[in-house]
């Protein structure tokens, strides 16, 4: 469960306007979240603190498959991203990376920047504690849970392969 | 029910007898890839999660393509990370600087791709490789750390849309116009999380670089892959190049695709995109006249000798407008020496272009022709999103080499003669 205040962006966020190439040059994801979004909203890395939450409009995360996207968005400090829907290959990195990234339509089109939004990953429950409105986004299914539960898909594959070694 | 190709070659991977759409499957890799910005994240989080070997040093390959030879001292640091890790490893199929070319036309090129295989790649362009038939798709890097660790990786089965191609293209009309034309009419999201499955009579005249330009941009609707049948052209590209045995699969007559998109080679013109999607599609000659300051031809998409070749044919004997920086780039080392062996790279360099050895440089705005504040390009690569190719306030229009030879030589978008 967690709580913050809304970034708000529009539709077809491009992973280009999330990390410039320009400064792909690093792997650093500290280094990368210095300007993440910057393209677009030059303000955000100035605004944005630990625990806020992004929501976007349809196709977020469009463009290349750099991993440094969802790196920079979750090094800046949000803690999930709600959008209309998503890029698909966005959407796979960021749960092999244990970055929450919720679909919901309706949240996406209602909820507006600065307003205070919970989030419970358990249900999907997405609540707009600004308007007292709440969303119910699909939740994980079980196989893509395990994965965010073990912090990403890299752990996860570990795990199974120890789990496989003591079996 | 029947499965479309794509679905039949996840099936065999998965070593299920079938698979439908949104199922969530296990399938094994036939090769794995990664270039020097996505490479050095998955190195990290492979060590980080403790593995120490791949899964198959000959199904892993690692091309240092996107910012080479290297332009500043980080990129450099990038391709050591990656260097040192396919040397740990005795990666097979690792280029670099003198041998390297751009990924998605390199490895084709090397017979490192057949019919069949499922192929992922920490490249979005890596969809390229549906043209021979394979499933292959655009990945990050952790997921080219799990395929390297493991052999195998996750995937949703796509649901499927058809697009039928009839008649055959005419005139200056090329891959790149049919690609641009299908985003146009279906949007940068008209092919989200599914695989587009060309099909049809119209198949057969296009060229394998036609082929492979069409395959590359799927992604620029959304695709989770695009996928060509096989027939006499590719087994006779493949043929010489793939040392291996393959399959070859079929759709089943039933497989059922969520739309079917017919599109008319005959009647298709030379299109562009305007800033800042793909999908922002116009008739080149509606736009016939807007200024430029540069045009790009090369990368993954149009970087090959059949789109050299052309773009050579418009630049004959011409010169590039004043106050235009024409950079071509051919894809791979092979196509750079075929170039010169076919008088070419003369062609370009007596019309004022400068000819570049095989980089993705300026199609991510890395290097080798970064643009500044209000400067507009004519680019034959993938992508024009804001910034893409440089500063914020600066523009790209993406066309095929024939268009973007001829508006190098007019200085704005122009129609070949």
């Amino acid at each position: 469960m967690v709580t913050g205040t809304v970034f708000k962006y529009g539709d077809n966020v491009d992973t280009d306007v999330i990390i410039p190439a320009r400064y792909l040059n690093s792997p650093s994801a500290a280094e990368l979240a210095k300007h993440c979004m910057e393209d677009i909203d030059a303000a955000f890395v100035t605004k944005v603190q630990a625990g806020d939450i992004m929501v976007a409009g349809w196709n977020f995360g469009c463009g290349s498959s750099r991993e440094h996207a969802p790196m920079a968005i979750q090094a800046s400090g949000i803690r999930c991203v709600i959008a209309a829907s998503f890029a698909r290959i966005f959407y796979r990195n960021s749960i092999n990376i244990g970055f929450p990234i919720l679909e919901c339509p309706e949240a996406a089109a209602e909820i507006a920047a600065g307003d205070r939004v919970s989030v419970d990953f358990d249900t999907g429950l997405i609540t707009d504690e600004t308007t007292g409105k709440s969303y119910q986004a699909t939740a994980f299914p079980a196989f893509i849970r395990r994965i965010i539960d073990q912090g990403g898909l890299l752990p996860y594959l570990k795990a199974e392969q120890e789990a496989a070694k003591h079996a | 029910m029947g499965m479309t190709m794509t679905q039949k070659i996840l099936a065999v991977h998965a070593g299920l007898p079938e698979v439908k759409a949104g199922d969530l499957i296990e399938a094994r890799l036939d090769l794995v890839l990664g270039n020097d910005v996505t490479t050095p994240v998955a190195v990290h989080v492979f060590e980080k999660a403790g593995f120490d070997r791949v899964f198959d040093p000959e199904k892993i390959a690692i091309v240092l393509d996107h910012y080479t030879p290297c332009k500043d001292i980080k990129s450099a640091q990038l391709c050591k990370t990656a260097r040192e890790f396919a040397r740990k490893h005795g990666v097979t199929h690792f280029y670099d600087v003198g041998e390297v070319g751009i990924e998605h036309a390199l490895l084709p090129e090397k017979g490192l791709v057949a019919p069949g295989d499922v192929v992922i790649g920490a490249d979005s362009h890596t969809c390229t490789y549906g043209a021979l038939g394979a499933f292959s798709t655009g990945v990050g890097s952790t997921d080219m750390a799990a395929g390297m660790a493991s052999g195998k990786n996750w995937f949703k089965v796509p649901a499927a849309i058809q697009v039928v191609l009839k008649g055959r293209l005419r005139g200056w009309v090329s891959g790149k116009d049919v690609i641009l034309h299908l985003i146009g009419r279906i949007g940068v999201d008209g092919a989200l999380y599914r695989s587009l499955e060309f099909t049809g009579p119209g198949v057969a005249s296009l060229s394998m670089d036609d082929r492979f330009t069409i395959a590359n941009m799927a992604i620029e609707a959304g695709g989770k892959n695009g996928i060509f049948p096989v027939d006499a052209k590719t087994l006779e590209y493949v043929g010489g190049r793939v040392s291996r045995e393959f399959t070859v699969y079929e759709a089943d007559p039933d497989a059922e695709y969520e739309r079917v998109v017919e599109i008319d080679l005959d009647s298709l013109q030379p299109t562009v995109s305007l800033p800042h999607l793909p999908s922002n599609t116009r008739l080149a000659a509606e736009v016939a006249g807007l200024p430029i300051q540069q045009a790009v031809i090369g990368s993954c998409t149009n970087g090959r000798i059949g789109d050299l070749r052309i773009a050579a044919q418009v630049m004959k004997g011409r010169h590039v407008a004043k106050g235009v920086r024409c950079i071509v780039i051919p894809a791979t080392q092979e196509i750079y020496l075929q170039c010169v062996k076919e008088g070419l790279a003369q062609i370009f360099v007596e019309a004022g272009c400068a000819f570049s050895t095989p980089t993705c440089g300026p199609c991510l705005g890395g290097h080798m022709g970064c643009m500044c504040e209000g400067e507009r390009a004519i680019s034959t690569t993938n992508r024009n999103f804001v910034g893409r190719m440089g500063h914020v306030d600066s523009e790209v229009i993406l066309a095929s080499p024939a268009v973007a030879a001829a508006s190098a030589i007019a200085g704005c978008v122009a129609l070949p003669e």
